[in-house]
Order: C-alpha cells, then structure tokens, then sequence
C-alpha cells in the first residue's frame, strides 16, 4: 500500500473523566459518518461497484437497487416523493443548481430574485453571479435575532419576482427561519421558494409539503453521512416546479444532473437519513440538553458573554457566543484541546469578521470575540464541562491580558475612545 | 494554521503582563489598533530620566496569538535599552524573531507603533516636565 500521503498527524489522548482530547464540537462544520452508516456504504465500493446506469447487467442493477432505497429514505425524512429527489455532489452544488436552474428556466417570467445577507456563500456568490447576467436581486436584511422581517419580505416582492431563496437553518448562529410562513407567502404569489436546509434536515422536522417548499438543498455530511454527496428536491406538483440543468451531459437524473451517481454516497445519504427519521426527536432533546448545559456554565461564570441570535429559534445543537474583551482566535488558540470555530476575521480566509454577525447588528469588537460551539450526535456531558470550564478559564486568562478589559474595569467607554487605528 | 514555537511560548508565558502609573512622568504609554479591527495594544515603558533607559515595560493586548506574541517581545526588547535604541526596533526584526506568517505582519507594525507611541507619550511628558521646571517659580504651565 502507497504510504505517501502526508497528513497532520493527530492522536487521541487521554483527558479528565474519560475523555478523549481533543473534542470535536465543530459539527454545523462537518460530522464525523456514523458506524452505522459507514457499514452500509463499504459494499458498493468493492464487490457492488456497478454503474447506476447500467441497465443490462446484474452490478448495474444492484447500484440502482442502491440508489432507489436512499431516494426513498430521503424523501420519507422530508415528506418528499421519490420522483422529486435529485442527487447531487453537495449543498453548494445544490444551492447552484437551484438558483441558477430557476432563474434561467423562469427567465421569460421575471429576473428578480429574494435572498437575505445572512444566507451561505454558496446563495450568495450564486445570486451575485445572476446579477452579472442581469438578474435583479434583493437582499433582505435580518433582525437583531438574526430572522428575517416577513414585511420586509412582502415588500421586496414584485410582480417579476421569480425566485425567494431564503436558508433554512444557519450555519454560523444556527437560527431557524419561519420556512413555512414565507413559502406561504410565496405560493400565495406564484413564486418559487427554495431553501438551503443544510444545517436544518435531519436536525429539526422538515415537511416540503406543508412547509411549503419548492425546492430544497440537502447535505449528507452535516448529518454523520459523507462529504461529497447532497441531494435537491424539486417539487413535482401544486406548483411543479422545473429547473435547467447547470451541468450537461449523459441525462442522468432526468436530465436535471448528468454524471455518474456516487452510489457509495448516496448510500450513505440514505442511511443518514432512515437514521435520522427514527432517531430526530429523541436526539434533539439531547442536543438541546447538552447546549443549555454548556450555555448555562458559561454565562454562570463569565460577565460580559453575549449570545448571537434568537435562542428561540434555533437548532438544538447550536450555541454561538461573544465572549468580549477576548480577541476569537487568541481564544481558540488557548482551548487548542478543542475543535470549534471562531467568527473572528483571523480565523477567515477573507479577514473580514463575520458577515452574518455583523448583519444582527453585532458590532465589531464583539463579531471578533465570537465562538460557534457545534454539539453532535457523539458528544458527551463530560465532554461539556471540560469544554465550559477550558473556555471560562482561558476567557479569564485572556482578559487579564486585555487592555480593553481593563479600561472597561475603570470605566472607559470604549466607543467614546479615539483609536490611533481609525 | 500552525504557530511557531516562539509564538506559542510568547502566548503560553507572556512576559511583562501589566500596567505602570500612566500618569508618572517617568512612565509612557502606547495604546494602538482598535477594537474594530480586532487587535489593541498597550504598551508601557518606565525610563530613567538621567540615563534614558527603559528600565521596566508592561503590555496589555486584545488580539491574536501573534499580537500577544509581538507585544511581549516588545516588552522584553526594549527593557535595558536607550529610548533612541528602542526607537531603531523594526518590525520585520519581531517578524524573523516570530517566524510569522505574512497574513500576520501587521501585528509586528502594531507592536512597532505601540513602542514608538509609548516613546512618544514619555518623551511628551518629559518635555511639559522640563519646561515647567525651567518657568519661573510662581508662573503655572499654560497647558
């Protein structure tokens, strides 16, 4: 076997009370695959690798047996058919292919299209891209708790208003949109809605029918499926909804995504997904259990923490916090045991601090000092507490070090301070 | 993104963490950067006013690991030092002495700024002090 692919090596180590360092509360990032689904997917790599489209031999039919089962799970998880289900290579390329499939196929209708700036790169790049080629765009603003104004959504709308693509789940603050109430109003008016719902299917229930989705991006590994696999629905009936294909090819999933199907992906998917609808309800409880714990230790201990968006409506597993006087990576850098993201912009390719913190309203200073804790399926209560207690520890550390924490301690008002830098 | 060991260390056992009398004679005080941009350093340094040396610096930053780093640096350069030697310190010495990476150089010039700021502040003082010292007795300093 080829030895030549060099990785960081990391070890799992031993931490207090039988955990393994370091934790993993990353998982609106990625998810580790689940045992279970792993399992199921080794098969279709070595004995049943057949072509899903290859209609005359016995390894062709058992990777369109495959397929068709995962297709079936999927749909049952979001209250889809199976006819409405397209595979893809991920959420990105889904959240492509439904926004530029629309526009394009609902061209002679109209050019504008809604999306808010809280929205994934892979929505809002796409949106961008259409402006280029004369698509209008609106981009709806968010309140404080991060949801977006359904007035607000009303007014944006117009009678060459084709599209509204509005997320789900968010992936930074993990706040949930009123999906139902704004596909209302889009059906009321004849408009597509599509929803990127990543972070939201198999976290929290999704009905396409009475949530009134029309199309819908899917990602296998933000739920312990693979990465490099997703799937879109495309509503079938009441309204039908038909989008171009944005890759062209050999036809494959009815001419809307040509390629060759990852079956050992969709496998996997599918398997997430039957997991999923057993498992969802109890799970949730247990994520929210664990959040609230970890929320509770921290603010318990720290002053001056600042939760980001609606703790209302949220996925259960989410927490993201400003811890201020604490620059975000400095902090990472002291829980180093500890996989979680930061909204500070040295943790950024772009070095821009958080758009979507920034778009609650949240100045600054504090996007800089924020922290995404990611709970999943595999984290413990143990894992938790060490968690909470590393991050109290080295926020307090840290603000000793802070000239700002200092200052505010005299009773500076910072705000009124005039930066050298500004 | 990996850290250099020297970045680790500074990060790990900051040396010179604190604060001196902002409003001695003998003391300047540097605060660059803001909070907006997500690093601010003070910076304070003691000098004796016969010789000009800096015989002690304390630091406070908010900011990345390689602000920290930068900022402590500072501190543990300048002490010993003439104002006018410390004044020569250049960024890019704290960027070799760091290793840091290039998305990192402006910690280093923040930390340049914070030494001359603080150079700055002290040698403000001292020239309002001399003056005062120099006005005849009874006559108060206009500012």
């Amino acid at each position: 076997m080829s030895t030549d692919v060099k990785a960081t090596a990391f070890e799992l180590r031993e931490g207090p009370n039988g955990i393994k360092l370091p934790i993993y509360m990353d998982n609106h990032a990625t998810t580790p695959v689940d045992p279970r689904v792993l399992e199921e997917m080794l098969p279709y790599f070595t004995d049943k690798f057949g072509n899903a489209a290859s209609r005359n031999h016995a390894f062709g039919w058992a990777g369109e047996e495959a397929v068709e089962l995962a297709r079936e799970r999927i749909a049952k998880l979001v209250g889809a058919t199976t006819k409405e289900i397209i595979f893809t290579s991920g959420a990105t390329e889904s959240d492509n292919l439904a926004i530029k499939g629309v526009a394009e196929m609902y061209r002679e209708k109209g050019n504008h299209i809604i999306t808010a700036v809280t929205e994934h790169k892979a929505v809002l790049d796409t949106c961008k891209r259409l402006e280029k080629y004369g698509y209008r765009v609106t981009y709806l603003p968010v309140q404080k708790d991060g949801l977006v104004d359904l007035d607000d959504l009303k007014r944006a709308m117009d009678d060459k208003t084709i599209l509204v693509t509005i997320m789900a789940a968010n992936n930074e603050i993990g706040v949930l949109q009123p999906w139902a109430e704004i596909g209302k109003l889009c059906h009321e008016r004849g408009v597509i809605f599509h929803t990127d719902a990543t972070q939201a299917v198999g976290k929290v229930p999704v009905d396409v029918v009475k949530q009134n989705i029309d199309v819908m991006s899917i990602s296998a590994h933000k739920m312990y499926g693979p990465k490099g696999v997703g799937a879109l629905y495309v509503r079938r009936k009441s309204p039908r909804v038909q989008i171009s294909p944005i890759i062209d090819g050999g036809g494959h999933e009815r001419g809307m995504r040509s390629g060759t199907l990852n079956v050992p992906g969709i496998v996997g998917l599918g398997k997430a997904c039957a997991i999923a609808t057993e498992e969802m309800a109890k799970e949730s409880c247990h994520l929210a259990g664990l959040r609230n714990r970890l929320k509770d230790k921290i603010m318990g201990r720290l002053d001056e923490v600042y939760i980001n968006g609606s703790m209302e409506h949220r996925l259960p597993g989410n927490l993201n916090i400003s811890f201020a006087y604490v620059e975000g990576e400095s902090l990472l850098m002291g829980i180093n045991d500890i996989a979680v993201s930061s909204g500070s912009a040295c943790t950024s390719a772009t070095l821009e601090p958080s758009y979507v913190l920034k778009a609650l309203g949240t100045g600054d200073d504090l996007a800089h000092s924020s922290i995404r804790f990611g709970i999943g399926r595999f984290n413990t209560e143990a894992e938790v507490d060490y968690v909470a207690d590393r991050v109290c520890e080295t926020v307090e550390r840290l603000r000793e070090l802070s000239p700002l924490y200092e200052m505010a301690k005299e009773g500076v008002d910072l705000k009124s301070v005039k930066w050298a830098a500004e | 993104m990996a850290y250099s060991d020297k970045v680790l260390d500074h990060y790990s056992n900051p040396r010179n963490v604190g604060s001196l009398d902002k409003n001695s004679t003998d003391v300047g005080t540097g605060l660059v950067g803001a909070p907006e941009c997500g690093d601010v350093m003070k910076l304070q340094i003691k000098v004796n006013p016969s010789t000009n040396i800096i015989e002690d610096a304390k630091f406070k930053t908010f900011g990345c690991g390689s602000a920290i780093a930068s900022s402590s640096l500072a501190t543990e350069w300048v002490k010993g030092k003439t104002v006018d030697e410390a004044l020569a310190i250049k960024n890019t010495e704290i960027v070799k002495e760091l290793s840091l990476p290039p998305v990192k150089i402006h910690c280093s010039v923040l930390a340049e700024d914070a030494i001359r700021a603080a150079i700055h502040d002290w040698k403000k003082k001292k020239q309002g002090a001399d003056e005062k010292a120099a006005a005849p007795a009874g006559v108060q300093a206009s500012h």
